[in-house]
């Protein structure tokens, strides 16, 4: 090798300079740096041939390298979850990044949901108690409970759910909610969700913690205790109700 | 200096109070789609904030009646100019579908709001 490079030195400068594209291939050997040069780079290049066997080397065994890792794929993939193969602790192999990830997240999701998941998800309400009151009346028992996880005012939650369910109610001596209307678990709980999406859950952050205050000017703003966000939500208008029942006689 | 100049062609403090500008815009022309309990199973279906000068209400009702087989008015409203249409039963998945489809008022899904359970 090391001969051929000597004997070649003219040819081996040409290839290595068109690489480069710094200085023109005819270099005088008097330049003295141009020298140097080749001296320099004659071990680390060959000449021509040289070169494009080792291209090919290269290109080869990049190949028998993307062909190892097909190979390695399905073995890695197999043996995540129980530690196994090449997951072992003491396995030497090389993993894949995209597999290390992998394995990151499925193992976050299975440790630590919490963690894992955004905030919306794994916030958890109690199931709102349904009962009826006679015929016509639906009492939602556990209004004050919920409220206090979702750290809300009761009025503001019932005003909520009145405007949206577009009837009225009170509430009795055990601070329980009696509305006017039939309704199941299912459609009040809908309604709560729509609730904790708009007023509950902070819209940068998606995290439950946050606070609702009466700003200035009448309107209410929601605070974010995790990220500091704050902004405006909508005042709850009940909007058009249409008359229900009897109609009021009209005068004259 | 010369990286305060290149902020200036975007001010983010401008744009993000456009953004709110144009937020509180939008919320005052929702279409909302409310539901009302009567008697019974039987319920009242309203549509408010639609727009009685781009649209012809009495067509629209009437298509209403036709295609969901129910009985349906125009309310005037009181307190707004803006007329409100009443649908008999629960035809809000119904409205919705109407106000949005490419067939016929073509809306975008965002502007409506459907409340109720």
């Amino acid at each position: 090798m090391f001969k051929d490079l000597a004997k070649k030195k003219k040819k081996s400068k040409k290839p290595k300079e068109g690489e480069e594209a710094e200085t023109p291939a005819a270099d005088g050997e008097f330049d003295p740096s141009a020298l140097k040069k080749k001296k320099k780079k004659k071990p680390k290049t060959t000449d021509a041939d040289d070169f494009e066997a080792k291209l090919a080397e290269v290109g080869a065994v990049e190949k028998e390298d993307a062909e190892e890792e097909k190979t390695e794929e399905p073995i890695q993939e197999g043996d995540m979850e129980k530690g196994t193969g090449i997951w072992a602790h003491d396995a030497t192999t090389p993993i894949k990044y995209n597999n290390l990830l992998k394995r990151f997240f499925t193992q976050l999701h299975s440790h630590h949901p919490d963690l894992a998941s955004t905030g919306s998800k794994s916030y958890k309400i109690p199931p709102p108690q349904c009962l009826r009151e006679g015929n016509r009346k639906t009492i939602f028992a556990n209004i004050s409970e919920i409220c206090k996880r979702m750290k809300r005012s009761d009025e503001h939650v019932t005003q909520f759910l009145f405007a949206e369910l577009g009837t009225s109610g009170s509430v009795d001596g055990s601070k329980r909610l009696v509305i006017k209307g039939r309704f199941q678990q299912k459609q009040i709980e809908n309604v709560l969700r729509r609730y904790i999406m708009e007023y509950v859950t902070c819209k940068t952050c998606r995290s439950p913690d946050t606070e609702l205050n009466k700003g200035e000017n009448r309107l209410y703003f929601v605070t974010c205790n995790s990220c500091g966000s704050r902004r405006s939500v909508t005042a709850i208008k009940t909007g058009f109700s249409a008359q229900i029942g009897k109609r009021k006689r009209q005068q004259g | 200096m010369s990286i305060i100049e290149n902020l200036k062609d975007k001010d983010p403090f401008a744009e993000a109070d456009d953004d709110s500008g144009e937020k509180v815009h939008k919320s005052q022309d929702y279409i909302h789609i409310r539901i009302q309990q009567r008697n019974g199973r039987k319920t009242l279906t309203t549509v408010q904030g639609l727009n009685n000068q781009k649209f012809n209400f009495d067509l629209i009702i009437k298509h209403f009646k036709k295609k969901f087989a129910c009985n349906g008015t125009i309310v005037p409203e009181s307190s707004t100019h803006k007329e409100v249409i009443q649908l008999q039963g629960d035809q809000r998945k119904n409205v919705y579908e109407f106000l949005t489809s490419k067939d016929f008022l073509n809306m975008d899904a965002k502007t409506i709001k459907v409340h109720g359970f």
